[in-house]
This record gives C-alpha cells, structure tokens and sequence, in this order.
C-alpha cells in the first residue's frame, strides 16, 4: 500500500502498447512540421516512406535486412537491462565480432560451407563476448561503471580495427581498407533459398541470418524467464541485495549477461558481412549497436517487442533512403533527423505523455467499474 | 457537519478508492475532533495507508469529500496537503542523511532563492517549536548521524515547519526503545496541548490505549467501529480489527532443549562501509528452544543475522551451524548456509526477502530455484512450482491464494507469510527470524508466533531477532540483549520485564541506579 505502487486500474497493455504508439505519433508529427517548414507536403512523404519500406519486394526484403541488424543489437541490449546493466558498448562487440568472423572466414575457408559457417558464427559470438567480457569483470569485480567502460571500450574497438583494417587485412596494392573477399562463409540470400524451392522473390541483401535472429529472440525468451538462469539474472537486476540474501552471484550473473549481451551484438556480422559484404569493412556496424538501445527501449526489453521495434527502425531506415531519393529535398540528412527524432520520443523520452496517457485510461475506467457495481 | 459552533479538524465522507480489483477504501467515513489524538487501526491491508495518503494527497479517491475545519478541501497533492496545515511522519523517514537538521527542515521552504535570510528566519523559529513542544534535536548536526528516534523528531519539527496543525504519523513507533517512544508521546500530548490534531496509524493497541482520545478502527478497507479511547479496551479493539476473537497472549509449553545446532564464537562482522557492528558476541542456539535477541535497531542486530547466514563476511570469530562452519559473504555463503540446513527469514522483507516486481510463484522460490523438483533439465517447471506455491499458500493461508499475482500486490502480513512458507516448508535444523511481525497484522501476527513455537515443539533451533519487546518475551526462551554489537546480557523471559530489557537496549544496567540520571 506504498504510495510508489499505483496501478489504478490501468491495464498493462497501456504502457506496452499504448505508450510507444503515442511516442511513435508524436515523433511523426515533430517530423511532419519538419517536413513542412521545408516546404513539402508531409502525407506525400509519408505514403513514399511507407511505399518506399514495403511497396514492392525489393523494399521488403531490404527493410527485413535492415531488421535484422536491429533484432541482434536491440536484443543485446535488452537481455543486459533484465540484469539492470546498460550495456552501451554493443556497437564494439558488433565491431569486434566481425573481427572474429572475420578471422574463421580467412584462415578456415578449406572447410566446407557446412562446417565453416557454423565456426564463423561462434566467432562472431565468441568475440563479441569476449569484448563484453572485460567491461563486465571490471563491473563485477571494481565496480567500474559499465556505461564508462562499454563507451570507452567502444572508442577501442573502433581503433584497434582501422588499425587492423589499415596494416593487417588490407589487400596489397588496394586503397580500400577491408579485407579480401571470404565467400565460402556466406550465409545463402533469401532469395536464392526462396528459389530452392520454386519461389521467385526480388533480389535483395535479406539472407537467412534473419532466421538466426529471430531464433536468437527465442532464446533470450526462453532464456530470461524460463530458466533458472534467467531468474537468477533478474534477480540480480531487480533486487541485489535479494540476490546476497538467496545466494546468487552477482558478479557471475554480470559476467555471464554481459557476454551474452555482447555474442548477440556479434552476430551483427552474421547479417553484414557473411549475408551480404562477404569481406570485413571499415565501420560495417554504422551505428547498428547505438540504434540498438532505441530499439530495446522501444521494444521494452521484451524479445517480441524488439522484434517489432527493429522492423520499424528497418523501415525507416529503407523508406528513409527511398524518400530521399524520391525528393531530392529530402536529403539523407534529414531522414537522419527523422529517426533521431524517433529515437528521442521512443528512448530518451520514454515516459513523457506516461501522465496523459494514464489519466486517459482512468477516466474511461471508472465508467467500467461502476457498470460492474451496478451488476 | 458543525456541530455547538466548532467544525470538526477533520471529516472525511463518502471515500472511495479502487486499485484495480482491489477495494482499498469503501465508502470511508471519519471525522477527528479538532486538538485530538486520535488513532486509526486496522490490520494490514485494511486500508489505513491509502486513507492517510488520500487525505495528504499522495492519491486521488475516486469518490468522497474532505472537510478541513469545516471547509470543503479539494487536495490533490502533498503540497496543496500542506498548504491546508497537513503534515505527516512518514514510516520511512524522508530525510537527506548528509545534510544538517535545519537544512533538512527548510528543504522546500527556503523562503526566497537567497539561502541567508531563510536559514536566520528557521533558526529562530526552529529553537521556539523546540522550546515549547520537548522537540530539542541539535539544529546543526547532520541528520545522517542522528538515531532514529531524533530522525523522527526531525520529520515532526519539518511538519510543524510548515505550519501544520494537523500532523498524520504512520506506524512512528516502529524504530523507537520504549524510552523514546514515551518521549514521542510526550511531544504528541504538549502538541495536542497547544491545539494541535495528530492523527496516529498504528497496529499497536497499547498505545492506543496510552495515548488517543478517540480510536477508528478499519477492516478490509471499511471502517467499522469508532470508540472513545476511555470507553473500549484493547481485545475488544482487536476482536473488531480481526472480525473475530485474537489471543493477544501466545500459549506456549516449556521448552526441551537439546544438542546446539547453531554455535556462535566471537564473532564480528562489518557493515557495508566497513564500520565494526558486530563487536564479538558468542552464544549459542540449541534444538527446540527460540533465542531472542532484543536491541535498539541499529545496534548490530542486522549485520549479525546477515553475518551468520552467510550474507555477508565475518570479519573474526566462527559460526558453527550442526558442527560444520559457514561459508561467509557473497557468492556462495547464503547458498552453503541454506545446504547446511538453515532457513532465513530477513528483517527487511522488500529488500531482502522478496523480489518485489516478480511474481509470487518466483518470489517463492527465492533461494531454492536450483532445486531439482522446480527444474526439468534446464528449464523451470512452471506447473511443478506453481503446484508447489499453491499448497504453501493453503497451508499458511496467504491471501489471496493467487501465484501469479505480483509479490509487491500482496498485504505486508501475506508477503511476511509467502517468505515463512518458503522457509519453513524446508524443515530446516534452525530457523534464523528478524523482525518477523514488522508491519504485520494482528491476524498474521498470532498466526506467525504459533508457527514459530510449533517449529521449537518439532524439535527445530529458533533464532529470533526483534524489536519488539512484547515478541522477544512472549516468545523466547531465554532473552539476549544487544547493545552496541555485542551481547549486553541474558535474561529469562520470568525475569524480564520492559523496564529492565529497555534499560539494557540503551546500555543502562537495570540493576544499577546510578547509571540512568
């Protein structure tokens, strides 16, 4: 009966559903008076955003790519706050996840398909984890804030790879800093294994990596409130010292969160490099890991609600890029400020109209209830 | 309603306040006599908070009107609350530790973005409500170094501040020795003198009796019995809380004693920030009979229960727990603990015992989720623990009977049973208790003493740690009383008395006059 705990009647499904919904419409409308003061009309730039995300199955199928580097880097982030960690560095451990990738692809590529793709996988995993390994022992043991050490770490990652790129895996002769092309590691396109099976679908980077993602926000399902692994995670995320009290670690919890918060922003490069570039690239994760916290906020840490929010993040990424095209005042730009905004409504300012919101439910609840009474 | 030219302070008609399916308040009617103390009881549950936070407007009633003085009083927050000449203690104090008394007391009512003038102008006023009301609390001292007790009388002297003529206290008597808690009333009565209104929440009847003018009893959200405090005694206070008739008394056998189950030597332990709090107490718990350990809290009762149930490091001396020692502190020292057969009921049930936001049937396996009749290989059999919680919920009558509701939905007294249920239900060796009716009702309170005493009948060590003096000796066996982290003495509960034990928990010995000016 604390005054903290106020749930008034308010259904759940007001805070999961309603709330980012009215984010979404207010981040939409800011963009509409953007769009506006710069001289178009915004129901046009609308329908071409949304023509441009879903209106043909080239669209599609790079929305669904896009998608799937929101779905690894959103889960990532997701799994580390039911541990209450703000893992800000899965931008990194994408980063140097594809260093491991990368690495099993060059010196492995004898082996068959068969054998190869699943080792670059666990690469990709490995090294992810281990990038998140080192914020998540100095957290656990130091107390080393894991938001400073993941930026900081991200600052490393991004370094030790031009490095890398520059010196070691730059082909001799070649100005362009990325390594060779490893197809043998490629995972198949979906429209190549639509085509196994008779079905035509446009050519498009959208590869089968996206099935390992969603697999992938099975697991962290399962995971988190299936198994005792999971409870004893969110244990420690919810109540510590509860931890202390019912013998659970904490700082192996830590560890173990964080390494696997750090393998699923590793796949990134399952989707970028095996799926679609089949080379390591300067700066292939583009933002991918950051994006990701938007996507996990949005997403309420909840594997479906990631999954969702990652598809509207992947439309808005490819509508974004066919509207700029389509009107040439629209630049690349200003779509950015169209997700920015976005980004701000659904993440920084999460529970702004929470207030609104609430009273709205609670003035239609009343009439309920006293229905009920009068029964 | 005026009635012969006085309004009443204040009058509450028609309350209503719904939390989802939960009726908190129906159809509340209350009305307080202005310079009066009057005490409002209930069990847990009963909807004496959410009353108390509708009228200082922590929440909004879905129906119903206040009258303060007589005026019609629409308070839709804690300021309009104070602006109306509310004020209110709450349990848990709401005070900032590293700033000074009268830091604390302006916070809020600075008067003006220059500090100087403020603080002369609460100086003086401060040092007259001190003057008249026995509230003398050092202004310039920080709040964090105070006990609990002058804590409390900051909290009041912040209230009066802000010139509240009605001042609301919750349970204040929660965290005070018996000498404070007299002080307390001593500053209600010359508050009550000077024509102020206090209204006091509280499960504790005798105090009731002590101090209210008139008393309102609530139960299950309805009021249902208003008395003159002179006029009603104090079983048939609690028959009408209850709804039907309680033994205040526990009815126990004499004890049997037997091998030592838990054996403490020396031992000392820090707090968090590396302050001693357990000074080197040695004693001893033996099969089938409870130990109770009395103390002002905050004398090391917390790091020593923590302390021997592995929680956290021992800073010297052993526990030894069926002959074996106990693995200390973190990671693995509460795990190895529970495997050598000790159960653990925590002081503090929301930051210990329960994980608040988590489901019942996952707050019931607390401690337990790696065993293997809750798992099938990696994953949580759901229906097993489900299954398993049910039962617990029917055997120890947890209301309402519901697994997947939300732990932090359930009544105080329900949370406390959920953690026994989980503790006792493991036929542990020793069952170690702090505070084990803190914030409980007298329903659940009767309940948990009898569960207590049938564990020491079966045979099993109880360890309890109270600060609750009429717990520690009705209950206990023998009486160790802790001051300042170490044990200051033993009495037998025949001999103990609340002057004596109270005299002990401030480092007083009874037995010499001179110790106590």
């Amino acid at each position: 009966m604390s005054p903290s705990v106020s749930n008034d009647g308010i259904p759940r499904w007001a805070n999961v559903v309603a709330l980012p919904l009215v984010n979404l419409v207010a981040a939409f409308l800011v963009s509409g008076l953007v769009v506006l003061i710069i001289g178009e009309n915004p129901l046009e730039v609308v329908k071409l955003l949304i023509w441009g995300a879903f209106g043909f199955q080239e669209a599609i199928g790079y929305t669904l790519f896009y998608t799937t580097n929101f779905i690894f880097t959103g889960l990532a982030v997701a799994i580390a706050f039911h541990c209450m960690l703000f893992n800000i560095g899965g931008e990194g451990q994408a980063y140097i996840g594809g260093l491991g990738i990368t690495l099993v692809g060059l010196n492995l590529g004898f082996l068959p398909p068969i054998v190869l793709v699943p080792l670059c996988i666990i690469g990709g995993g490995l090294f992810g984890a281990a990038w998140a390994f080192i914020p998540a022992y100095l957290q656990a043991k130091r107390g080393s804030h894991i938001v400073i050490t993941t930026i900081m770490f991200n600052f490393i990652a991004s370094s030790l790879m031009v490095y890398l790129l520059v010196n070691v895996f730059i082909q001799p002769g070649s100005m362009q800093p990325e390594s060779r092309y490893f197809h043998e590691a490629a995972i198949p396109f979906f429209h190549e294994a639509l085509g196994w099976f008779g079905i035509k679908f446009a050519s498009s980077p959208w590869n089968l990596s996206f099935l390992w993602a969603i697999l992938c926000a099975a697991f962290v399902w399962v995971f988190v409130w299936h198994t005792r692994w999971g409870f004893e995670l969110r244990t420690v995320g919810t109540n510590p010292r509860a931890a202390d009290y019912a013998g659970i670690s904490s700082t192996r919890n830590i560890i173990i969160t964080m390494c696997l918060s750090g393998a699923l922003a590793g796949f990134l490069g399952l989707n970028e490099i095996m799926g679609y570039n089949h080379r390591l690239l300067l700066n292939f994760s583009g933002g991918y890991g950051f994006v990701g916290i938007a996507v996990a906020l949005m997403g309420r840490s909840h594997p479906l609600g990631v999954c969702l929010a990652a598809l509207l993040f992947g439309a808005l990424y490819q509508g974004g890029a066919e509207l700029s095209f389509e009107i040439p005042t629209i630049t690349r730009e200003l779509v950015i400020v169209i997700q920015g905004l976005v980004i701000i409504f659904a993440g920084a300012l999460e529970f702004m109209f929470k207030p609104q919101v609430e009273a709205v439910f609670r003035w239609f609840a009343p009439r309920k209830s006293r229905a009920a009474v009068a029964e | 309603m005026p009635k012969d030219g006085s309004s009443p302070a204040i009058e509450l008609v028609g309350i209503d306040k719904k939390f989802g399916a939960v009726h908190a308040n129906k159809d509340i009617r209350l009305t307080v006599a202005a310079g009066s103390i009057h005490g409002i009881v209930g069990e847990n549950g009963a909807g004496k908070s959410t009353l108390m936070s509708i009228l200082y407007g922590f929440y909004r009633a879905d129906a119903g009107e206040i009258f303060v003085d007589g005026e019609r009083r629409n308070i839709q927050s804690p300021q309009d609350a104070i602006e109306t000449g509310i004020g209110m203690v709450h349990q848990h104090f709401m005070l900032v530790d590293t700033f000074t008394v009268l830091e604390n007391v302006m916070l809020g009512a600075e008067s003006g973005p220059i500090l100087k003038n403020g603080v002369s102008k609460a100086r003086e006023e401060l040092r007259r409500l001190e003057r008249e009301y026995e509230l003398d609390v050092d202004v310039d001292a920080l709040v964090g170094d105070l006990p609990v007790g002058l804590q409390q009388r900051v909290e009041i002297l912040k209230a009066l501040y802000r010139g509240a003529e009605i001042l609301i206290l919750d349970e204040p008597t929660g965290v005070l020795t018996p000498q404070e808690a007299d002080h307390l009333f001593r500053i209600l009565q010359a508050l009550r003198e000077q024509g102020k209104t206090v209204i006091l929440i509280t499960h504790k009847l005798r105090e009731i009796k002590a101090i209210t003018d008139a008393v309102s009893v609530m139960r299950r959200g309805e009021m249902v019995a208003h008395r003159e405090t002179a006029e009603t005694s104090t079983e048939e206070l609690a028959e009408l809380m209850v709804g039907r008739k309680v033994l205040l008394r526990v009815e126990k056998g004499p004890a049997h004693p037997g091998r030592a189950v838990l054996e403490v030597d020396n031992l000392r332990a820090d707090d968090s920030l590396g302050v001693p709090r357990v000074k080197g107490v040695s004693f001893q718990v033996r099969a089938g009979e409870i130990v109770g350990i009395a103390g002002v809290s905050g004398n090391g009762q917390s790091e020593l229960l923590e302390a021997i149930s592995g929680i956290i490091p021992t800073a010297g001396g052993s526990v030894l727990l069926n002959d074996a020692p106990i693995l200390g502190g973190p990671p693995r020292g509460a795990a190895d603990a529970r495997e050598k057969g000790m159960a653990h009921v925590p002081e503090d049930r929301h930051r210990m015992g329960l994980v608040v936001p988590f489901a019942a049937w996952e707050s019931s396996i607390l401690g337990y989720q790696n065993d293997p009749t809750y798992n099938r290989g990696v994953i949580q059999d759901r229906s097993a623990i489900i299954a398993d919680v049910a039962k617990k919920m029917e055997d120890f009558d947890i209301r309402p009977a519901a697994p997947e509701l939300a732990t932090g939905n359930f009544s105080g007294g329900n949370q406390q049973k959920i953690i026994l249920a989980r503790e006792i239900d493991r036929d542990p060796d020793i069952l170690v208790v702090g505070q084990p009716t803190r914030g409980v009702d007298i329903g659940a309170i009767e309940f948990i003493h009898r569960r207590l005493i049938e564990m020491r009948d079966a045979g099993k060590a109880v360890l309890l740690v109270s600060v609750e003096l009429d717990e520690i000796m009705s209950l206990s066996d023998r009486i160790l009383v802790m001051f300042d982290g170490r044990i200051f003495g033993e009495v037998a509960p025949e001999d103990a008395n609340e002057r004596t034990l109270g005299l002990m928990m401030a480092g007083c010995d009874p037995n010499d006059q001179e110790a106590r000016p």
